[in-house]
């Protein structure tokens, strides 16, 4: 399913997006099958399936840990377009990866293996619009929507290349660093939504982990909200992995429901 | 020049591969740099610090026992001698002036074995501008004396401890530092790598190795040397002694660490020769030659000398190998090791075990006739720090 027809049909239901992040492979392949089964049963609208780099520098300490782990249970790009072509799911799929990765195997075959594993969107968290263009070509030549981030600290000529080259859905960062109180969220988040001013959908991400906060950044005016950390969070403890995955989608999306139904 | 800094590329390697977080303080950076480089009041205070607090010129010193032994006429410019013990307190005094002339408050940095990191320290220190280094938990732990030299400095050590607490670690924790800090905070890369304006302006202010070996070497033979020997890792002390002599007819070689033989597995190399091994991907920010696997996975680097141990290597450097204006070449930890001790017994001077892979190679290919009659080595520090790891090695 693409990206955009989701983000329509949500919009006819008046209700916003839960983008859902885990990284494929962690702890193995298998397990990956059953938890993207998991966050769709609890209502996640899209899939975010990490394909694990050894050098992640543009993530956290949560979701580093759950990439060595993939990468110690046997993730290979390879092994990472046959575990998702086998996924039967009507939800749209992303892949979130570093550069290094697609340039290795190289754009084209890329941009071809997503298209025949069923995946409608790449995030590549080191590849700003700069260095993108290539890229950009292929994917559109494919039917695959190459996804951009935003942070609090992009300028106004920046921000404009960006809005023009990104499609599927822009992903804000939220806040900047790692830490901080929940009050900063929400005041620097409502300016960058307010700042980002686009036809396509705006999708929040960073630090959000539960219900009330996925409500806030709704309400704020976004279509969406990512949340990964707090998913890698329960897959890293592996106590009833399953049940708090389907049980977290849950709540954020009920908490995301709540606003557009106001 | 002024073009030059412009591009982010050098052919096609370089550039910015960074979270977009990151890129406004990039192009911050570059504008500042561009403005301040040919700056006369910024270029006479960067000279005024590097004679009176670093010691420079450092010597250009002839080594009548080791050009007897190896049969080629070996000058050394003498790096080991500048303050510090090395030639990484060069880059860290123009960013510190940098910083000061930004008007930012704070520098941070990250540091493996802590050599940059007591770069970083000295040059806080003499400007007065608070300093704080990111280093892995086990590296603090493995080289305490060095955090304990930041800490007399009055630099604030932060010890990481995610992952696998080394250096890949720091960066990534001081990466995500300089995100939420930009405003207030530089960040001093230690070499000639990383995203643009970072390879292009650490080369810069290194050149001055390679400025002063030109007046030296003319006053002394009257010509240039048919070759320029230097260790390569990331490549910044190789760049520095390079850079001005790129348009003359001189030889350059770029001695990578052969570490225990050129061989690697699916997750590490026996050595760190990016520029000899590697294939072009994109690490820490830039398109470079990196040792990978066949995925792409980055490879766990080796090398006898912490200063040579990476997996990438400065973009220009990986320009001028394709072009073939460099001569990429590698010596082995043994060699390595050798060319320390000929260094020690003939001329009384105890190299860094980096420096020592130049010594090596110039041992190994002086008779061949390849380095020509007159050869320049850059010793880049002093090997105080590695006599631990040769007496082990002599055990």
């Amino acid at each position: 399913m693409r990206i955009g027809d989701k983000f329509n049909e949500l919009k006819r239901k008046n209700e916003g997006a839960l983008i859902a992040y885990i990284c494929a492979g962690d702890p193995t392949p298998d397990d990956t099958k059953r938890y993207v089964v998991s966050l769709i049963k609890g209502g996640a609208d899209i899939i975010e399936l990490g394909l694990p780099f050894s050098d992640p520098t543009a993530d956290g300490p949560t979701i580093q840990a759950g990439i060595e782990r993939a990468l110690n249970g046997g993730m290979t790009p390879d092994v990472y377009f046959k575990t998702v072509g086998a996924l039967r799911v009507n939800t749209p799929l992303v892949v979130m990866t570093y550069y290094n990765l697609i340039f290795k195997r190289g754009l084209e075959t890329f941009v071809k293996d997503c298209a025949s594993s069923g995946i409608s969107g790449i995030i590549v968290p080191d590849l700003p619009a700069e260095e993108s263009e290539e890229l950009a070509l292929l994917c559109s030549e494919y039917d695959i929507d190459l996804i951009f981030l935003v942070a609090p600290t992009t300028t106004g000529a920046r921000m404009d290349r960006i809005l023009s080259r990104g499609t599927g859905f822009i992903y804000l960062v939220a806040r900047l660093g790692v830490t901080g109180a929940r009050s900063d969220i929400a005041s620097s988040t409502q300016e960058l939504i307010k700042r980002v001013k686009t036809a396509t959908p705006k999708a929040v991400g960073f630090g959000i982990s539960n219900g009330k906060q996925a409500a806030e950044i709704i309400h704020a005016g976004a279509d969406g909200v990512i949340v990964g950390s707090a998913f890698v969070d329960i897959i890293a403890s592996g106590k009833d992995t399953e049940q708090r995955l389907e049980a977290l989608a849950r709540e954020l999306k009920d908490g995301i429901r709540a606003v557009k139904e106001k | 020049m002024k073009q030059e800094i412009r591009s982010t590329k050098f052919g096609r390697y370089g550039g910015q591969f960074v979270p977009e977080i990151l890129m406004p303080a990039l192009e911050e950076l570059t504008e500042q740099y561009e403005r301040y480089r040919d700056d006369p009041t910024f270029n006479k205070e960067l000279d005024y610090y590097l004679r009176d607090f670093a010691g420079r010129p450092s010597p250009l010193y002839y080594a009548r026992q080791l050009s007897r032994e190896y049969g080629v006429k070996v000058y050394l410019k003498r790096e080991d001698l500048v303050h510090g013990g090395a030639h990484k307190l060069n880059n860290t005094l123009g960013q510190a002036l940098l910083t000061r002339y930004m008007g930012k408050k704070r520098i941070i940095a990250e540091t493996g074995a802590g050599q940059h990191g007591t770069a970083c320290a000295m040059a806080g220190a003499a400007f007065g501008i608070k300093t704080e280094i990111y280093m892995g938990a086990k590296d603090t732990q493995r080289q305490r004396m060095n955090v304990y030299r930041m800490e007399l400095m009055g630099t604030k050590v932060i010890p990481v401890k995610s992952g696998s607490q080394t250096l890949k670690d720091a960066i990534n924790e001081a990466m995500r530092d300089w995100a939420t800090s930009v405003e207030t905070t530089h960040y001093m890369m230690g070499s000639v790598v990383g995203p643009h304006p970072y390879p292009a302006m650490v080369r810069d202010f290194q050149s001055v190795i390679g400025k002063e070996v030109r007046t030296q070497i003319m006053e002394k033979e009257g010509q240039l040397p048919d070759s320029i020997v230097a260790c390569t890792g990331g490549g910044s002390n190789a760049m520095g002694i390079f850079y001005p002599f790129i348009d003359d007819d001189v030889d350059l070689f770029a001695v990578e660490a052969g570490g225990s033989g050129m061989k690697t597995t699916e997750k590490e190399a026996l050595h760190s020769a990016s520029l000899c091994m590697g294939e072009e991907g994109v690490l820490h920010g830039m398109r470079t030659k990196v040792l990978q696997n066949k995925y792409g996975q980055i490879l766990e680097s080796s090398s006898i000398a912490a200063g040579l141990d990476y997996a990438g290597v400065g973009p220009e450097l990986a320009y001028l190998a394709d072009t073939g204006r460099i001569r990429p070449c590698s010596s082995m930890d043994s060699e390595a090791l050798e060319a320390f001790h000929d260094l020690c017994r003939l001329e009384g001077i105890i190299p860094a075990l980096e420096s020592s892979h130049a010594v090596a190679y110039v041992k190994k290919a002086a008779e061949s006739g390849e380095l020509g009659d007159i050869v320049v080595i850059n010793i880049s520090g002093r090997g105080d720090k590695d006599l631990e790891t040769v007496m082990g090695v002599r055990k």
